[in-house]
């Protein structure tokens, strides 16, 4: 990823109330946020860096501060104590003139409820910020009139917001945003207000339109399902600080505190986690030139009953099952290749594990996991698969294979002498 | 008991004061109204009566239609008919000025109330005192300051009528869609073309029946205006009660109420849609709208599948 800092908060505050500059003295000393007396304190201590062409959510639930923290990032709320910077230059020490300069060509918007001027058509709600920067009225309908085609509004231009449902006036809202052409995009509960089908189709359009414009967007969300859908990283809020910032699948499987945890646990885990975040070191590979009888050895050793088979490289080749390679051993083979399976079934490692399932059920063996070389580079295990879904990916560690079923002729055995044996307590007992 | 505030004695100083050593102040505040006040009067006085008629007929059928044009020509008429036609356009010049310098009085005090919470809360009992005060009362200084006349007229119905168009003007632009003001702000936009492009256009409504109330309170307070001297219907009523005739007293007072009916609907009418004005723009927009409709549905259609598109792709 690109190490370029697009954005960077460093131990900012929001305190609301009297005697706000104490309160984040008291804060900073480890005071909680229920005995500030008067003070009411919506952001404590964020810092956070967020890389160019990154999309990084925060998430948190409502009173988590998370609206304070995302208007403090361009300078709508001033922050009480703590820095922010926009590709280098300062929103907090910024003057009013300087702070103006700042929104119109290195920062924009999008709101939760669009927040369009009702009185302006479509074209001229997205050129708005364009008219601000100075642009010239040909100019500026030019480039909004490519924004809205690219959002998908083509055709609406001379409507009014009223005329329009609510996924196609955040569109709006979304291409006046693009269109002022700033390199970060702050977009607070943008989805939140439309219904989970246009929500869906607004998520997946915005992933798309960053990977094609390459914007750095800060997200504000309180649905977690949106932040992993969407967050290349994800910071999550409680109570007005952060408390985890990572990853989705750090915050998944490596949650920081019981409160995360509890979050988490409602998450469909099987569309966040891939294949290469579950996958176990395989208990023993065969190496293709390795002869019948080394192969039969390290599987008895083991007790597995197969085995998967790789080149020196480890790029995967297939797998032999005990009994061929006893055949093979038997008629003294001293080469493997002929009892080589090569339906491995491997899956890549970003396969999402939805789509591990099917696979599984397939595989002979453990699901053999494989980099975009062809390498082997884990195998999941079912019981894997099945642990981390119950959100305990450890728990199979502790799951001790089942017990061959006892042979046939030892249960016939027993089952033949209680038949002569104590018939009265059966008898008694009906 | 002895004890007493002599809240009068130091008010008449004050106000003895100011008249000692502002007099220029209220001279040229005396010009400016009774110019104003000869303006407006000039333009309805001029020409006959069936012409004044005539045109504003014209100007209701465009601003709210043919049932109220129709009411405009009888109520005029009725006014004309009852010999009341001088008296009501001076009273209408009286209301027409004192609501125009309320209106630009009020405006801005409003904005300025709505962006400033030192401002609003200096400005809201003030209004409270102007609006309670009895009229009366602060009709007795406008007569030391103004002398009997039209300007002392002006000058109490501009102070009643002032209140609302302040409050309506703050209220409007308060309720501006927080969201909407920020959206300006993120976007870059100066206080100033915030006011003048999100806020102002959205409070227009509220704005807009502020504006109305003013005329509204101004009409009301054409008797008392009479009373000083400021002619008019109001004269005429004043004459009646000093007569006791209860026919003039009428025939001026049912002026004064078409007169206010009349001002009330054009007023209440800026901003509503209805009228010539808007029947001629809505026919032009009613061609492309039931296509407009039509088109949305077909885009929330295409949308509804492309719904189905991406979701497919998650799974």
């Amino acid at each position: 990823m690109n190490e370029v800092i697009a954005l960077r908060a460093q131990g900012l505050y929001k305190v609301f109330g009297r005697h706000a500059n104490e309160a984040v003295a008291k804060l900073g000393k480890g005071a909680s946020r229920d005995d500030l007396g008067g003070a009411t304190a919506a952001v404590i201590d964020a810092s956070f860096d967020v890389r160019q062409g990154e999309i990084f959510v925060v998430m948190g639930l409502s009173g988590s501060g998370k609206s304070t923290l995302i208007r403090m990032l361009n300078g709508l709320h001033t922050q009480t104590a703590g820095s922010v910077e926009i590709g280098g230059a300062s929103i907090t020490n910024a003057t009013t003139a300087e702070l103006r300069d700042i929104r119109r060509h290195k920062v924009s918007m999008v709101f939760q409820h669009f927040a369009l001027l009702p009185h302006r058509t479509v074209i001229d709600n997205v050129a708005y910020g364009l008219e601000i920067q100075g642009l010239a009225k040909d100019e500026r309908l030019t480039r909004a009139r490519e924004v809205t085609q690219m959002v998908g509004l083509a055709g609406w231009e001379d409507k009014f917001p009223s005329q329009l449902s609510g996924g196609m006036q955040q569109r709006v809202g979304l291409a006046r945003a693009l269109a002022a052409d700033s390199d970060v995009l702050l977009m607070d509960e943008a989805f939140s207000a439309l219904d989970p089908l246009i929500r869906r189709e607004m998520q997946e359009q915005l992933v798309e339109l960053q990977s094609q414009l390459g914007k750095t967007i800060v997200f504000i969300t309180h649905d977690l399902n949106e932040a992993m859908f969407l967050g290349d990283r994800i910071a999550v809020m409680r109570d007005g600080r952060i408390v985890q910032i990572g990853t989705p699948e750090d915050i998944l499987t490596n949650p920081a505190n019981e409160y995360v945890e509890q979050f988490v646990q409602d998450v469909d885990r099987s569309r966040v986690l891939s294949a290469d975040s579950v996958m176990r070191a395989p208990r023993t590979i065969i190496y293709q030139g390795s002869g019948p009888h080394v192969a039969l050895k390290l599987m008895r050793d083991e007790q597995l009953s197969a085995a998967y088979v790789v080149k020196r490289d480890r790029t995967l080749v297939g797998w032999v099952s005990d009994r061929d390679v006893l055949d093979l051993v038997r008629k003294g083979a001293r080469d493997l290749t002929s009892a080589i399976k090569e339906n491995h079934g491997a899956v890549a490692n970003d396969t999402a594990l939805a789509e591990l399932f099917i696979p599984a059920i397939e595989a002979a063996l453990p699901l053999a996991v494989q980099d975009d070389r062809g390498r082997l580079v884990g195998v999941i295990p079912r019981v894997t698969l099945l642990a981390t879904l119950g959100g305990e990916p450890d728990a199979d560690a502790s799951a001790s294979p089942r017990p061959d079923p006892l042979p046939t002729s030892v249960v016939d055995k027993a089952l033949d002498a209680s038949d002569h044996g104590p018939t009265t307590t059966a008898k008694e007992a009906s | 008991m002895d004890f007493r505030i002599p809240v009068g004695r130091w008010i008449d100083t004050a106000f003895n004061w100011i008249e000692a050593n502002v007099a220029w102040l209220f001279d040229a505040m005396k010009w400016l109204f009774l110019a104003l006040y000869d303006a407006v009067n000039w333009i309805f006085a001029t020409p006959p009566a069936l012409v004044v008629i005539l045109v504003i007929a014209v100007l209701a059928l465009f601003a709210r239609g043919w049932k109220f044009t129709i009411g405009v020509v009888l109520g005029l008429l009725f006014i004309m008919s009852v010999n009341q036609w001088d008296n009501a356009v001076d009273t209408l010049a009286l209301v027409l000025v004192a609501a125009f310098l309320a209106v630009l009085i009020a405006i801005p005090l409003g904005i300025w109330a709505a962006k400033n919470e030192t401002v609003s809360t200096i400005v809201k009992p003030v209004m409270d005192f102007l609006q309670t005060l009895p009229a009366f009362v602060y009709l007795i200084p406008a007569l030391a300051f103004f002398g009997i006349g039209v300007a002392p007229g002006i000058i109490a119905t501009l102070i009643f009528a002032l209140a609302p168009g302040v409050r309506l003007t703050e209220l409007g632009i308060r309720g501006v869609d927080s969201e909407v003001v920020e959206a300006g702000q993120a976007f870059g936009a100066s206080p100033r073309r915030i006011l003048r492009q999100i806020q102002l256009p959205l409070a227009m409504p509220s704005i807009m029946a502020g504006i109305n109330q003013i005329i509204m309170l101004a009409l009301s307070m054409v008797v008392i205006a009479g009373l000083v001297g400021a002619g008019g219907l109001g004269g005429d009523v004043a004459k009646a009660i000093g007569k006791l005739d209860t026919g003039l007293g009428f025939e001026a007072g049912l002026s004064v109420v078409v007169l206010a009916i009349i001002l009330d609907r054009f007023t209440g009418s800026f901003g509503e849609d209805n009228g010539l004005y808007f029947l001629l723009r809505k026919r032009g927009r009613d061609k492309t709208k039931s296509a407009d409709e039509q088109a949305r549905l077909e885009a929330q259609q295409t949308m509804d599948k492309g719904v189905q598109f991406p979701a497919g792709m998650a799974s």
